[in-house]
Order: C-alpha cells, then structure tokens, then sequence
C-alpha cells in the first residue's frame, strides 16, 4: 500500500518538473493596450506572425478599457505586475518615465543612428536625456472633414485652403432657425477633441507664433499670435455664429449625423465616419495662411516596462523591433487607418494619394508634436480660455495670461528636480 | 478543546460566538477601511508619484492647496451642493411625503415610482440626463423650452448654471429614500395625537406645525445629515456630466473629490490627493459630530 503510494507521488513530482522544464524554455511576455477593435485586430496579426518567426516566445495579449487605461499600468508595473511591452500615449512619457514605470531601450538592439535616419523627426521627443524611450508603430495628423452634400447644397465646390475661406465656409454651412437655433453648424468646434492641438500646433504658428519654448520648459503662447489664434477659433462661437462648442455633445457626433459641414479630426476616425449611412464626406489638408501650413501629429508609442528582465526584456525588445518593422506599419494601417511612422513607409505614392489618409499623410511632412509634461492640464489650458472668452467675454489675450500662468506651473514643477 | 469549551458559562459560550462571527467584518473593516484612512494621513505629508520614491515634505502639500485659488472654489462648489441640495430634496420629499401619507389607492405604486431612480445606477441616469441638457435641436429640455417660447438654456455649458444642473438629477436620485424615511417617520407619531388634536378643533396647518414636525425632528436630523454627507461626497453625477470629465466649465461645477480623484489618478500626485482627503475627512467628521450633539439634545 505504502510503496505504491510512494511511487505514484514520485511520478507526480518528477512529471511535474519535466513538464516545468518545458515552460522554463518558452519565455511568455505580456503586451498591453487599450481596447479598441481595429487595434486589438492589428495586435493579434502581429503576434500571430512574430510567434510563427520565434518559436520559444509567446506573447499574451491583454486589452481593457481606454478609461482605465493608465491607472491600471501605473499600478500594476509599480506592483512588479503587469505587461513586459506596454503601448502608451507619446504625451505621457513624461509622467511614465518619472514614475519609473519604463525603461530606455538598449541602444544594442535599437541604435539611435538608425532610428534617426528611419523615423519622422517628430519621434525625436521620445529621446529624453540621450536615451530613446519608446517607438511608435504609427503616427497621426490632422485632416478637414467635409460634408460633400452640404458643401453641394451652399454651392462650394471644393474644400477650403485657407483660414479666410474657412469663416467664410464655416458661415455659408450654418442653418438655423428663426429663433437663431443651430439647425446645423458650418464648423463643429470641438474644445475637448481635437482643437487644442489645433489651436497649439497650428493656428499660433500660422500667426507666426509657437506655444512653447524652444528647450520646452516656457509657456510662449501668451504672444500676439497666441492671442490671434484663440480669437479665430473662438470667434466661431462668439461672432460670426456658426456653431457651439460640444453641439450636439461632440464635433464628431454632429459630423457623423449629417450636421456639421466640417470638422477636424484625426485619421483613426475615417472608420467610424463610413459607417454612418447617409453621410458622404471627403478629407483635405487643413487650411494654410499667408502660404504656410502646419500640422500636428501626434502617436503611440511602445516601451519596454521596468519590470521586464534577464531572457524576458530580450524577448521584449524582439517583439518591439516586429511591432516597429515595415511590414508592421503597413498592416497597421490598412487595420486601424494610422499612418506608417517611418517616411519609407508611409510616403509611397499608393498612400500619399489615397483618397482617406493621403491628406493626413501629406499633413505629416509639415507637423509638429508636443513636447507635453502632462497632456491633461495641458489641454485643459485652452478648454478654458476659450470657455473665458465665449462664456465670460473675457478679451483673449487675458484669458490667455491667466491659464499660461497655471500651465507655467506644471511646466517648474516638473522641471525643478 | 472540549474541556475548555465544557467550563465555560452560557454567557461566555454567547460571547465568544458572537466575536467569532464579529471578526470577520471586524478584519475586513480594520485592513480595508481603517488601514487605508490612516495610511492618508501619512501619506499626505508625502511628495509621492504611486511609483517613484517616497519623499517626506511635512505640511507642503497643505500650503500648497491652501494657496490654490482653485481649491477655495471647488470648496465653494461642494458647499453649494450640500447647501442647495439638502433643503430642496429635504422639502420636496416631504411635501411628497406627506400628501402620499394621505391617499391610500396606489399608495405603493406612486411610492416605489419615486424609489426607483434611488435604485438606478448613477453614471446611466447621469447620461440621459447630460442628453437632456443639450442644446437644441436634440436636447430635451430645450426642446420643451422652445414649445413655450422660452429661449433655449446653456445648461451645462453656463458658469452658472452648470452646478444646479448637475445637482438636479442628485436630488431627483436621492428623493425616492428620503420620502421613505418621511413616510415612515410620519406613521410612527401615534395617531392619538392627532385625533385628540382633531377634538381640541386644531387646523391641518396647525396639526402639521405643532405635532408633525415637532415629532418628526429624528427623522428630520437624520436625512438632513445623510444627505448632506452624500451631498459633499458627490462624484458621479459630475464625472459624468461635465465635459471631458472636467467639473468644467471653468471648474465651476467641480466638487472636492473630483479633484481629489484628478490629482490622484490624472496627474499621479498622491501626497496631494490625499491632503485633500484628510480635509474632506476633517469636513465629515465635522458634520457628523454635529449631529450628534443635535441627537443628544433630544434626550
């Protein structure tokens, strides 16, 4: 009785060590993202390939929720938990790389002359203190969404090249009642989508501003241009009446049901806008002046959390160098719609004249990416200048003082240690 | 273990059941509940990321909310909201209160209408009621407005009418308890003294004054003190309301654990976030003690 009890339990241990060797030889890394269809598609694909390429690696895929996104990963890396490659928004860095929460890439397997001389420049805000942080698989930009059929109905043939014919679009597209009620708006504003990035990256520097100092650390919007810039996009509201901030909830809502003629937005949003039955719409480039555009691109990046280590950090920087190849980029744009982050890429004449991202893509030539501290209090800065100018009437280079002070103190507080 | 057991007198068996089954919330209160407040107070001495080291600043973070003029208004904004909030939900549950004390048909029915929007999760109820808001033409409210000929409101996107617009939905989520409470309240005072009340020829105003309320002062302390607690603790209405999450526009519907969440969870400045919590906590426990001292007095 005994010894066959004793046999069977040295069976269990030594196939239990067997079958434990086994896993030692496989390494499995965890990769982190937000939930998003499209994204979440892309990133099976490219496991799929990359696992078929390096047997022995597996990789673990675990998505939830944009809302929680952050607090999660913070919480998680700083309980020694959590995923080895982690994707992150490229303005948060900052907060990501003072929390420890990443680690610089190892210039052995990602050289920092070859990712100068493959990237767009704008991943150079990923290089903080010689080292590179993170590397994005795609970029984005801004584009004009127009509605064709409105355009049509106000007799506009085209869309708008510069900021002078825009107002005057912007008013030809409103309708409204005859108590004045917007029926539908000529320009759906949009403080908390994209227009701060477009009031900062492009209207100040068409003016012949810039929002910050070169090395970063000073707020300049509090110039002339600066001020110009917020009253032409205040000025939708305030004066010249061709729609409110948030109608209809969102700039993107009031597109999609047909009651906005226009709108800024970025390339990720084409896949919910051709969905919407009976909206028909074309994408320009935004509008210049006095002969200039600007853009503002923006991205995701993918870093190597702190936690990763020994055979797992090499199997992380495997993956980030699949998720960052070519082949990469073009699969994640013909899934998710955002552009290839390396020129060779993305500037081949298929994508440069298509139809939907060929805009964003020409529009990438000419951005700039921020340098963000802290993206929220950052953009929250202009969300409420412009509600001190419309809803306080408050004359904007004012208004523009009092939020660049608080934005000023983000900027020392980040910059004093 | 039996021997033990077998010694003890009925009384001790009793107590130490009773223990037993104590220390399970017991436990749970004291590392879940108790744990976490004390380690805020620590905590709020801290300069502190979630992530990085720990770096002790003593009384900064104080100093530096103290000296934020933004603090001072979303102190304010929370103050309104206990201040407006309570007395209006408290009188309108109480005019319910009592009419529904009257009538008998469909008593329970009207009853557990005006209880349901209790049981309904906050964050739902507060998205219809951000759709309502909205401006013409698929905003609800404003589209009754323009039935009437009244011009269309800005709701949520007005300084000043922000902060009542998202207290509404609260008041109208809080009522269906309140009018419960009344309810029961109400039927608890004998009906002797009203029928005696009646005999001695007294009025419905005057019952309502002089044997009413009087009774109902319990009842009265206790709502007061819960609302108003639920009141400085509003959260989800405003999260979920207000543009982008913001407590905007221009921080003017913002509550005091809002910002405590955004400095906490946006930004990653716990130190600060939990000073701010100290405070709260302070303002609570103010609250509380008062009404104690007002239950005392009644005895």
């Amino acid at each position: 009785m005994k010894t066959w009890l004793k046999s069977a339990f040295a069976l269990a241990i030594g196939g239990t060590s067997i079958v434990w060797s086994g896993l030692a030889q496989a390494v499995e890394i965890e990769y982190w993202q937000y939930t998003y269809a499209s994204r979440v598609e892309a990133v099976d694909k490219l496991i799929e390939s990359f696992e078929a390429a390096n047997p022995g690696i597996t990789v673990k895929h675990t998505h939830f929720p944009y809302a929680d996104y952050r607090k999660k990963v913070a919480i998680a890396v700083s309980a020694g938990d959590g995923p080895d490659v982690v994707q992150l928004y490229y303005g948060w860095l900052n907060d990501y790389r003072d929390g420890g929460l990443i680690q610089p890439l190892s210039s052995s397997a990602f050289p920092h002359a070859k990712i100068e001389e493959e990237f767009f420049p704008m991943v150079g805000t990923m290089k903080v203190d010689g080292e590179y942080w993170g590397l994005p698989t795609a970029v984005r930009s801004l584009a004009l969404f127009w509605n064709t059929d409105m355009f049509a109905e106000a007799g506009l043939s085209g869309p708008p090249e510069t900021l002078d014919e825009f107002v005057d679009y912007a008013k030809k597209l409103t309708k409204t009642d005859s108590d004045g009620n917007y029926l539908s708006v000529g320009f759906a504003v949009d403080t908390d989508g994209q227009d701060h990035h477009w009031w900062r990256e492009v209207l100040i520097r068409l003016y012949g501003g810039q929002p910050y100092s070169d090395d970063g650390k000073t707020v300049a919007y509090t110039s002339d241009a600066g001020a110009k810039a917020l009253k032409f996009l205040t000025d939708f509201e305030a004066s010249h009446k061709t729609g409110a901030n948030g109608f209809m909830n969102r700039g993107q809502d009031a597109f999609a049901a047909g009651q906005a003629g226009m709108v800024l937005d970025g390339s990720f949003r084409i896949s919910k806008f051709v969905k919407q039955d009976g909206l028909n719409f074309a994408i320009s480039e935004l509008p210049g002046h006095n002969g200039k555009r600007y853009n503002f691109s923006s991205y995701w990046v993918n870093g190597i959390s702190s936690k990763a280590d020994g055979e797992k950090k090499a199997a992380a920087e495997k993956f980030l160098q699949h998720l960052t190849s070519d082949a990469a980029m073009q699969l994640w744009l013909d899934t998710v719609g955002e552009l290839p982050a390396k020129p060779a890429v993305a500037l081949v004449d298929a994508n440069k004249t298509h139809p939907l991202y060929g805009p964003f893509i020409r529009g990438l030539s000419y951005a700039n990416a921020t340098a963000f501290v802290s993206e929220k209090p950052q953009r929250q800065s202009l969300i409420d200048a412009y509600d001190m100018v419309v809803l306080q009437g408050a004359d904007p280079a004012a208004a523009l003082k009092k939020v660049a002070k608080a934005e000023q103190e983000v900027f020392d507080e980040f910059f004093e240690d | 273990m039996a021997d033990f057991w077998n010694k003890l007198t009925i009384r001790q068996k009793l107590a130490i059941t009773a223990w037993l089954f104590l220390a399970v919330p017991l436990v749970f209160y004291i590392t879940i509940r108790f744990y976490p407040t004390f380690e805020a107070f620590y905590v709020s001495t801290l300069k502190w990321n979630l992530l990085g080291a720990k770096k002790a600043i003593g009384m900064k973070n104080y100093i530096k909310i103290f000296a934020d003029e933004d603090f001072w208004l979303v102190l304010w904004n929370t103050i309104k909201y206990a201040l407006v909030g309570v007395p209006v939900s408290m009188l309108i549950a109480f005019i319910i209160a009592y009419w529904l004390n009257e009538i008998d048909f469909g008593h329970d029915f009207i009853r557990a209408m005006y209880f349901i929007p209790f049981l309904t999760t906050a964050v739902a109820m507060a998205w219809v009621w951000r759709w309502f808001y909205q401006p013409l033409p698929i905003g609800y409210f404003n589209i009754m407005l323009s039935w009437v000929g009244i011009p269309q409101q800005p709701f949520l996107k007005s300084v000043t009418q922000g902060l009542y617009s998202i207290m509404a939905p609260a008041v109208w989520a809080g009522l269906g308890f309140q009018i419960v409470i009344f309810i029961a309240g109400i039927r608890a005072v004998p009906r002797s003294y009203f029928e005696a009340a009646e005999i001695d020829g007294a009025g419905r105003w005057q019952i309502l004054r002089e044997i009413t309320l009087p009774a109902l002062k319990p009842t009265i302390i206790f709502l007061t003190v819960v609302s108003t607690i639920g009141f400085l603790r509003i959260f989800d209405q405003v999260y979920t309301m207000s543009a982008d999450s913001a407590g905007g526009p221009l921080n003017s519907t913002k509550p005091l654990v809002l910002m405590i969440y955004e400095f906490a969870f946006d930004e990653f400045k716990l130190g600060r976030a939990s000073a701010l919590t100290v405070i709260l906590f302070l303002i609570l426990l103010v609250v509380s003690l008062v009404q104690l001292w007002l239950m005392r007095k009644q005895k």
